[in-house]
């Protein structure tokens, strides 16, 4: 199974499409840059905004933003990272599931300043190259998906669930995946899906 | 969300101190409940002071109990070894709590304060005296299918809707607190507050009072132990009803149980009345369902919310047979 950690090497249509919001809105700069940054977080009066380091996938972003910016919108608006989806925007559905340090959240219900320091995943992180993550294969093979809204927070969230050991039975999976809705309600294929991937890895 | 400050601190009376001195500030540990409220403009603060950082995030296991740092987070303490061996129903109420995402998020100390899930309360619309004192309260004669028959007042009748407060609650866990006066410690018992004459007030919580810590003190009881959560859905939905119980028996009879309960007060609720029936007697059904009906004696039903009554005493029988091996 590749390091969902490791830098991302992939570049999709839509990751090329995006490359300018990157650049105009984030610098990627040196890890010891950013991690002298990252080490000690400033205060932020109430209005401002301040320069902060976020290490996404391997790569090291500073932006500028209030203390009000969730993560999600960090990643979305900022660095321009769209894979992670925005749906309630109150930490419901799942959608927008990120790894932080290896462990799965709602990037809605966190804010980018308190990440500081921290390893992000997310779903632009996971393939090796062109090489998908087995847990994306999983999901195409068994079409765990309609719409695809809350697909890559479904990835996201069963790559984590697999790495805690909770995909070890259908009705295991079902408890360990719920923080994640699927309104097309295509559960049992992604049940399928997950349990699929979960054999893959553990080979 | 509303513009606000933000204030990364790195030791525990420097937190303190900073939500003591700057206008309108918080604490923000896992932020899983106070953003959305923010959002919601059920509650406002100028200043967010981020405790992240501060070292209270361990959990250690001595011969006097278990101390759980304010800053351990749910999974965390799901997992912990002592906690699965000896303190079941504590690993049970926070894995059926929320979802696995925000159970890597939510702390300790702030899943014990986390707020009410009263639509009415998380509407800033509507009046609420919990979110606006003396603006009335909608959900007494309103919709009120998930709201308290007990511990109530003519002002509030929101749940307090923690399911580790419950099992916190019938292992007589203690809270520790830093604030500006120094430290000090409450029990769980008399931690939160019924609504009273000041729905607004949920905790004893002073101002700039930080949860450090919570200690669970060791009972060979707390191996027989158990929560049991019903729902609307099958998972990540808070409690219509909800029982931890900690029970000792000795031969069929009952040495000693606390039992706390979640869905159906103001406050997580613990039933002396009902331990009381139970304690000395023999573990029957009987018994059970006599234990019950001391629980919701007084009971004040309204108008939607009137099957927790039955559902609650339904609810402890099936927890406490199963946990006594009647069947």
């Amino acid at each position: 199974m590749p390091d969902p950690s490791r830098p991302a090497r992939a570049y999709t249509r839509r990751t090329v499409l995006k490359s300018a919001a990157v650049t105009t809105a984030g610098t990627a700069l040196s890890p010891a840059v950013a991690l002298a940054g990252a080490t000690a977080p400033s205060v932020i009066a109430p209005g401002e905004s301040a320069e902060i380091a976020l290490s996404v996938n391997g790569r090291e972003h500073v932006l500028t933003v209030e203390p009000r910016v969730t993560l999600l919108d960090a990643l979305r608006e900022r660095l321009g990272l769209t894979g992670t989806k925005k749906g309630c925007d109150r930490g419901e559905c799942g959608a927008c599931t990120v790894l932080v340090d290896g462990e799965r959240v709602k990037a809605c219900l966190t804010l980018a300043v308190m990440r500081q320091g921290s390893d992000i995943t997310t779903v632009e992180g996971l393939a090796d190259g062109d090489r998908l993550h087995p847990v994306q294969e999983a999901f195409i093979r068994h079409d765990a998906f309609q719409c695809g809204a809350c697909t890559s927070g479904q990835v996201m969230s069963a790559v984590a669930c697999i790495r805690e050991g909770h995909a070890g039975t259908e009705a295991e999976i079902r408890e360990w995946m719920s923080g994640n809705l699927c309104r097309c309600a295509c559960y049992q294929n992604i049940v399928t899906a997950v349990a699929d991937a979960a054999r893959e890895v553990g080979r | 969300m509303r513009a606000f400050g933000y204030i990364p601190v790195r030791e525990p009376a420097e937190a303190v101190r900073a939500v003591r001195r700057a206008p309108g500030a918080a604490f923000i540990a896992g932020g899983t409940d106070l953003l959305n409220l923010m959002r919601d403009g059920a509650q406002r603060h100028e200043h967010l002071v981020d405790i992240n950082r501060l070292d209270l995030a361990s959990i250690t296991d001595s011969t006097r109990g278990l101390r759980i740092g304010g800053l351990a987070r749910m999974r965390q303490v799901a997992e912990h070894r002592s906690v699965r061996e000896n303190f079941p129903v504590l690993a049970e109420a926070l894995e059926a709590s929320a979802s696995p995402q925000v159970r890597n998020m939510a702390t300790i100390g702030g899943n014990l304060l986390q707020r009410t899930r009263c639509g009415y309360f998380r509407d800033a619309a509507s009046p609420c005296n919990k979110r606006t004192p003396g603006s009335g309260c909608p959900a007494l004669e309103g919709w009120n299918r998930g709201h308290a028959v007990l511990g109530g007042s003519e002002h509030c009748i929101a749940v307090h809707p923690s399911d580790l407060a419950v099992a916190l609650l019938a292992l007589d866990a203690v809270v520790h607190l830093l604030g500006p006066d120094g430290p000090r410690h409450v029990p769980m018992d008399g931690f939160h507050l019924r609504p009273g004459q000041a729905p607004h007030v949920d905790t004893v919580l002073r101002p700039a009072e930080l949860i450090t810590a919570v200690e669970v003190p060791r009972r060979t009881t707390a191996v027989r132990s158990r929560y049991l959560k019903l729902r609307d859905r099958a998972t990540f939905e808070f409690a219509v009803v909800s029982v931890a119980a900690v029970l000792e028996l000795r031969g069929d009879r009952v040495r000693d149980v606390r039992l706390a309960f979640g869905g159906i007060a103001t406050t997580p609720w613990r039933s002396p009345e009902a331990e009381a029936v139970l304690r000395g007697a023999p573990l029957t059904v009987d018994a059970i369902e006599r234990a019950g009906r001391a629980l919701v004696r007084e009971a004040v039903p309204r108008r939607h919310n009137g099957f927790k009554v039955a559902l609650v005493q339904r609810a402890l029988v099936e927890l406490l047979s199963g946990l006594g091996g009647l069947r």
